[in-house]
Order: C-alpha cells, then sequence, then structure tokens
C-alpha cells in the first residue's frame, strides 16, 4: 500500500514536507531546468506580444509555477492524460506540445493548435493526450474524472491529471466528482495548485479549509500539501499519487504550494498583493533558480547553463516569429468544426 | 542590438495610458522580471515588467507623459557587452526590433468579409447538406405495437449490444430500473459496467459523461427531467456544445442526452418546463423531440451512433402510448428530417414531441369542418428542417405552430421567422403560434389546463388563419 488510512489529509506541514525529497540526479536535473526554463522563456515572451497587441484577449502567464507541471510529467508513463484550466500554457508545453503551435494559437493563427479559433484558454492534442484548456472555473475537474471513468470502463491502466486551482477548488462540481471518482475508484489524481490567490482575493478570504489536502477529507480521499516549487518534491508525490491510482485505489489528491509571480491575467494590475511579498517568493524559493543552484554546485558551468538557456530563447523566439508571421485563419474557418 | 522597451497595451481595449513613473534610471541594471514604470491607464494603475536582461540604456518617455500610444518605444535595454554608443544605431531604426504584423483593428476586417451574404439563408452553420429521407420499410415488414417506453429501451438494447463503447448513466436508470422505466431490463442484460447507477449530481456526472466522450467513448446520460438539467447547463453547451469549435475539429464529443422534458402532470412549476428552445438555440448541439413510436427507435438509434452531442428530449406523457414500430434488425431514422403525419391542403400545423396530440387532433376535429390540414412533425428541432416546412406552406399558404413552451424566443417564433423569409409571397395569412401561456406551470388541474395548449385553441387559430 502507498498510503493507508492514517495519512488521509494530513495537516500541513507534516511529512512529506519535513523530509527533504530524493534528490535528482544530474540529468533529471538538467531535464527539469530545461522544461521549465522553456516554460518561463514562452511565458515572457507571450507577456511581451500581448503588450505589443499581438495577442487578444485574455493571457494567464504560468510564471513562477512551473515545477509543478514539469515534475508531475516527469512522473507519467504514455497515454496518461492532462487535462487543466484556462492558465495552460506550461501544461501543453510540459506535454510536449509544440511551442510554435501553442503560440500560433495565442495570436489566433492558422497554424495554432486549434487553428486559432479556441485561443490561449482552449487547446487541446490528442496525440499528447491533453485534453484542455478549459475556460469556466471547475468544469475540468468532472471533465477529468469523466477521462479516467473511461480509463476504468476500458480496463486499460492510464491516469488522468487533473489540475485546478485554489480558486476552482471552491466550485460545486469539484465534489460531486470526488464523491464519484473514490465511490468507482477512478483513477484520478487531483492537482490543486495553490497559488494563494483566486484572481485577487487571498486563500484566506475565499476559503474555509485553507489546507487543500483535507478537501477529500469527507470521501476518504488521501491527500498531500507538497512544495510546489521544489521540481523534485513535486516529482517524488507525482511518482507516490499516480502508483496509487495506477493500483486501482481510486483517486488522490496533491496540494501543490506555489506562487503565480504575474498577475492573474494581462490586465491585472496585482494591487491585492505586495511587491515585497512577490519578490521574497522569486528571491527565496524560485524552482529554475533551485535547479540552477544545484547544478552549479555540482560542477556544472555558469556557461553550459547559458547555452541552456540560449537554447530555449531560440525555440521561443522561432515560436513568435512564427506566431506573428502565420496567416489568420482561412474566412471558411468560420463554418466548419461545428459539427463533425 | 539594443532591445526596445514598447508600451504595453495591459487590457484587450487599451489602446494609450500614461507613463506615471520610472522605477529604474538610465544605466541601471535590469533583470527578468523587474518592475521598471508604471503605467496608468483608463482602469488602474499597472506595472510595467521587464522580460529582456541588462543595463536601461535610455528613456525615451520621460514620466508624466499622457497618451502614450500603445506600442511606442519608451526606452531602451543594453544587453550585456552594449553600451550607449550603440544606442545611435536604434535610435536611427525607430522600428520595434518585434514589431507586431497584425493590429487589433485590422484583424477584425476579415471577420466581416468572412460572413456569407445572407440571401436568405440563415442556418449557414447547419448541417443541412447529406440528409437523407426515411429508408424504404420493406413491403411486407411486421409492424409490432409498442409503448415509446420500450421503443426507447429497444433502441438503446441494440445500440448496446452493438457497439461495447457505448453505456448509460443517470440517476435510477440501473437497479431501479429508470424512473420512468425506461431502462427496464438493460442492467439485467449489460451489468453494472454499462449501466450506471450515478448519485443525484447532475452538473457532476454530466461532465463525468463528456469527459468520457472526450476519451472517446460514447456515453447515453440520462436526466430524470431535463428540468434537473439546467444544474448541468455549463457542461452540456460549455463542454459539450463548444469543444469541437474550440480545439480546432480536433475534440468532439459524440454523447446522448436523454429524458423527459416539459409538462407532466400536476407537478408545478420546476418540474414542467419545455427546454426545446433553450437547446435548440446552440451550434454544436443537435435537438432532436420526436413524437411517434417508431421515431422514437428510430432516432434515438441514431443519436447513439451521431459523433456530436444530441440532446434528445422525451415526454413522459408519451411514454405510455403505443404505435407501430417496424420489426427491422436495424431501423435508423436520419436526423434533421420532418415528416408529413397527415397531408393536407388548406393550412399547415407544424409541432413537435406532445404538441403532436393536440395538431393531430385538431386535424381531425378540422375535417370535420372541410379543413384539411397539413401536420408537419418536426421531430428535430437542430438542425431544422426548413425546406419540409416551407413546402408545405408553399402549398398550403398557411400555417399554425403548435409547442407546450412559451411563446417567446421560442421554436414556433423560429419556425414562423423562417416561413416569412422563405414563403412570404406564398402566404395568404398571418403564421400564427398556439403554445403554452407565459406563466410559471400552475399545480391547481383547472390552471394546469388552461396554463398547457389545447386542441380547440389549434382549431381555432388554424380557422383564423383560414379566415373561417
Amino acid at each position: 500500500m502507498v498510503a493507508s488510512k492514517k495519512n488521509v489529509a494530513q495537516p500541513a506541514g507534516s511529512d512529506s514536507k519535513s523530509q527533504p525529497p530524493p534528490s535528482f540526479t544530474r540529468e533529471q536535473d538538467l531535464h527539469a531546468l530545461r522544461e521549465m526554463l522553456l516554460i518561463r522563456r514562452f511565458e515572457e515572451k507571450a507577456g511581451q506580444l500581448y503588450g505589443m497587441g499581438a495577442i487578444g484577449g485574455f493571457c494567464h502567464l504560468y510564471i513562477g509555477q512551473e515545477a509543478i507541471v514539469v515534475g508531475m510529467q516527469m512522473a507519467l508513463g504514455e497515454g496518461d492524460q492532462v487535462i487543466t484550466g484556462y492558465r495552460d500554457h506550461g501544461h501543453m508545453l510540459a506535454c510536449g506540445m509544440d511551442a510554435k503551435g501553442v503560440m500560433a494559437e495565442l495570436t489566433g493563427r492558422r497554424g495554432g493548435y486549434s487553428r486559432g479559433k479556441g485561443g490561449s484558454m482552449h487547446m487541446f492534442s490528442k496525440e499528447k493526450h491533453f485534453y484542455g484548456g478549459h475556460g469556466i472555473v471547475g468544469a475540468q475537474v468532472s471533465l477529468g474524472t469523466g477521462l479516467a471513468f473511461a480509463n476504468r470502463y476500458r480496463g486499460n491502466d492510464r491516469v488522468s491529471l487533473t489540475y485546478f486551482g485554489d480558486g476552482a477548488a471552491n466550485q460545486g462540481q469539484v465534489y460531486e466528482s470526488f464523491n464519484m471518482a473514490q465511490l468507482w475508484k477512478l483513477p484520478v489524481v487531483y492537482i490543486i495548485e495553490n497559488n494563494r490567490y483566486a484572481m485577487g482575493t487571498s486563500v484566506a478570504r475565499s476559503s474555509a479549509q485553507i489546507d487543500f489536502s483535507r478537501r477529500g477529507v469527507s470521501f476518504d480521499i488521501p491527500g498531500e500539501q507538497i512544495d510546489g516549487m521544489d521540481v523534485r518534491a513535486v516529482k517524488a508525490a507525482g511518482d507516490k499519487a499516480v502508483k496509487w491510482c495506477r493500483e486501482g485505489n481510486g483517486p488522490y489528491i496533491l496540494e501543490m504550494q506555489t506562487y503565480r509571480y504575474r498577475g492573474h491575467s494581462m490586465s491585472d494590475p496585482a494591487k491585492y498583493r505586495t511587491r515585497e511579498e512577490v519578490d521574497k517568493v522569486r528571491h527565496d524559493q524560485d524552482p529554475i533558480e533551485q535547479v540552477r543552484n544545484r547544478l552549479l554546485a555540482a560542477k556544472v558551468s555558469e556557461d553550459e547553463l547559458k547555452k541552456i538557456d540560449a537554447k530555449v530563447r531560440e525555440t521561443i523566439n522561432t515560436a513568435a516569429d512564427f506566431a506573428q508571421n502565420d496567416p489568420e485563419p482561412d474566412a471558411s474557418e468560420l463554418y466548419t468544426d461545428i459539427y463533425r | 542590438m539594443p532591445i526596445q522597451v514598447l508600451m504595453p497595451a495591459l487590457s484587450p481595449t487599451m489602446e494609450k495610458g500614461n507613463l506615471a513613473k520610472w522605477l529604474k534610471k538610465e544605466g541601471e541594471t535590469i533583470r527578468s522580471g523587474d518592475v521598471i514604470a508604471e503605467i496608468e491607464t483608463d482602469k488602474a494603475t499597472m506595472e510595467v515588467e521587464a522580460t529582456d536582461e541588462g543595463t536601461l540604456g535610455r528613456i525615451l518617455v520621460p514620466e508624466g507623459t499622457a497618451d502614450v500610444a500603445v506600442n511606442t518605444p519608451i526606452a531602451t535595454i543594453l544587453a550585456d557587452g552594449e553600451s550607449a554608443a550603440d544606442l545611435a544605431n536604434t535610435d536611427a531604426k525607430t522600428q520595434p526590433k518585434t514589431e507586431p504584423t497584425v493590429s487589433r483593428t485590422s484583424s477584425a476586417a476579415p471577420i466581416a468579409e468572412a460572413r456569407p451574404a445572407n440571401e436568405g439563408k440563415p442556418m449557414a452553420a447547419s448541417p443541412r447538406p447529406g440528409i437523407s429521407e426515411d429508408p424504404e420499410v420493406p413491403e411486407g415488414t411486421e409492424m409490432v405495437t409498442m409503448t415509446i417506453r420500450e421503443a426507447l429501451r429497444d433502441a438503446m438494447a441494440e445500440e448496446m449490444r452493438r457497439d461495447d463503447d457505448v453505456f448509460l448513466m443517470g440517476e435510477e436508470v440501473a437497479e431501479y430500473q429508470g424512473a420512468y422505466k425506461v431502462s427496464q431490463g438493460l442492467l439485467q442484460e449489460f451489468g453494472a459496467r454499462r449501466v450506471i447507477d450515478t448519485p443525484i449530481t447532475e452538473h457532476g456526472f454530466t461532465g463525468v459523461g463528456v469527459g468520457a466522450a472526450m476519451a472517446g467513448l460514447k456515453p447515453i446520460v440520462e436526466f430524470m427531467t431535463f428540468n434537473f438539467a439546467m444544474q448541468a447547463m455549463d457542461q452540456l453547451i460549455n463542454s459539450a456544445a463548444k469543444t469541437l469549435y474550440m480545439s480546432g475539429g480536433q475534440m468532439g464529443c459524440g454523447i446522448v442526452f436523454r429524458g423527459p422534458n416539459g409538462a407532466a402532470a400536476r407537478v408545478a412549476a420546476q418540474h414542467s418546463q419545455d427546454y426545446s428552445a433553450w437547446y435548440s438555440q446552440i451550434p454544436g448541439l443537435k435537438v432532436i423531440a420526436p413524437y411517434s413510436a417508431a421515431d422514437h427507435k428510430g432516432l434515438l438509434k441514431a443519436a447513439i451512433r451521431d459523433p456530436n452531442p444530441v440532446i434528445f428530449l422525451e415526454n413522459e406523457i408519451l411514454y405510455g402510448h403505443t404505435g407501430p414500430v417496424p420489426k427491422l434488425d436495424d431501423h435508423v431514422l436520419p436526423i434533421g428530417k420532418a415528416r408529413i403525419a397527415r397531408t393536407g391542403q388548406h393550412v399547415t400545423l407544424v409541432s413537435w414531441s406532445n404538441g403532436m396530440t393536440y395538431a393531430l387532433k385538431a386535424a381531425d376535429e378540422l375535417a370535420k369542418e372541410g379543413i384539411e390540414a397539413e401536420v408537419v412533425d418536426l421531430r428535430t428541432l437542430r438542425p431544422m428542417d426548413t425546406d419540409t416546412i416551407v413546402a408545405s406552406v408553399r402549398k398550403t399558404g398557411r400555417a399554425v405552430t403548435v409547442e407546450e413552451g412559451w411563446q417567446q424566443s421560442g421554436v414556433g417564433a423560429e419556425i414562423v421567422a423562417r416561413i416569412m423569409e422563405h414563403a412570404f409571397d406564398y402566404l395568404d395569412a398571418p403564421v400564427m403560434r398556439v403554445s403554452g401561456k407565459d406563466v410559471p406551470m400552475p399545480y391547481a388541474a383547472n390552471l394546469e389546463k388552461l396554463a398547457l395548449p389545447s386542441v380547440a385553441e389549434v382549431v381555432a387559430a388554424a380557422k383564423a388563419v383560414c379566415y373561417r
């Protein structure tokens, strides 16, 4: 047994948080660095393109939260599914979706993953088992539970990773889903990305129970609080939760404690928190800096790290160029994909 | 080459803003994420974060400047190894390095062009092409008289035998054998894996069904009544209906949502609403509302095979009605095709689902007075078979719509609009609507009767449009 009744929904700070996470090999650290840098540089570029008017509508950046999707993806196997809400760019890149296709969707071009018809919040890739990209807060939780239902119906051993935020955790359908998932022992890991703010409302102002790992207590769903800024801790928790699901034990909840550096969306002045608070997290806990420092301590040269960054920047610049030069969808696309 | 910092657009509508304050001075080191300036928009004061690293080379727009247009260069950042001397080069070329290729206003233009000339074809999005006629029922086919309840059960059982991906979920569908006994015997034949009792949790199990459909299964989701599906409306519309379009055709869902819709008897306002109009408005959904037993079977089978989300509206009053159903191995009917239930030349009555009960009885009454009514049973509300309605109205020159739902923005209103668009010159009288009254459904027996349409109202309307 990976977990037992007694560690169902432990209080904050116990167990997994007090012990240092298992260390990464140099290769794992390098992999995590590349993946996290890809997301960060992508998001910085997206922010820049938004500022230039090349990206419209809403644009929610993932900067600060990179360790979660990168660590969780390292725990997944082929065919496992991923679904999330609207802050989805990082999830798509971590799933292996092409930065060009994602960026071109942000700019509303025909080469975008949804051929320019979905935008930032609505992208999908059957090939990479990424099921969206959903704009209604909390909707992805019952959809992700449905993916797990399909796995169980088919008798395969795939697991559905269903991501949502601390804000979505207050939606009713989350608990409807928890109930069914445990009742039917569905293989779903619920990953609550607690970045402390639901748009502009802090967790303390919106939630009666701020320990999100305990949100499954009345359904007997085991839960843990994880340091979501440490990619090693995320991967270790992911390994455990995915194994639990794959072995047919039902759902698992992981509360990832994290922080978003940018506003809720590009048009958010973020006056609900202080600059000092943001700076402190960036300075003390940045997920990328943690890996960089480990690699430097392991005698990887500054030069090699610069090369990695340069390569990532090149990928992102290529994506941005493509996204700005690819044509807009053909006018005939207006009437396609309504039915099949 | 030095990097230019442009005046950012901080909201979808922002065109200019005031540069309130510089937080970095020329010559200061800048790291990605540093706040370099504050900008006032019409909504709020926003911080501008640097996305590039280096040294602040030159401030091009001093603080306190009002109405700085979006994309105006406001500063330059020098990368490692660059000096102020490099600025001269940039100043010469004032074009920003990464200028957006398409401005917001120009990108809006092609959409207007894309809209096809209307030419009286407002339903361009509907999957009209390719809808076939009902398949011929071979001469001598045995007709079996069965209840609509049984026809629905047989349709599900046949499709479940045919395809292991088809399953039924909903409240009381398995052990209880269906709240209205529509799923009788299915648990016994297919087992608990494929006939699944859900908790009372419409929003949740609708999402679970849609998620399973996105993964490739073919769920039949039963609502005990469509009144309860209001709790699931977000998943029905935002997830089921829109995902195919929002994914550029990649991720759709073949799923059937079925259950009784509209008024039953004496259950008052919260259990009596007709949702025909609500669902029929949504591109991405197909909406079926049959009347006869044979149509219930043939269209439910078609709905289960359809790769799109289908809303299948049944009626509690009709469950016990019987009718002939052809005994065929595979009785499948086309979605989107109306049926002429009775031919006539004086007036067209258009209806669907239980509305047909009033329409057919009224046609009998009218015949006694020498008025031959043609009765069109729509069967499918979306895509709507405009051609059949229009052909009938061109023949009769007069029309009455009959529905249990409300008039305002109702299906009848839509039919009237289409007749006006496609057969205006053929009309000999304004089209009339018979409908449920504009009130929440009352409980008292006499009031309930008054709130629903009646045969007498249909007869009166038909005579009125015939000027009799």
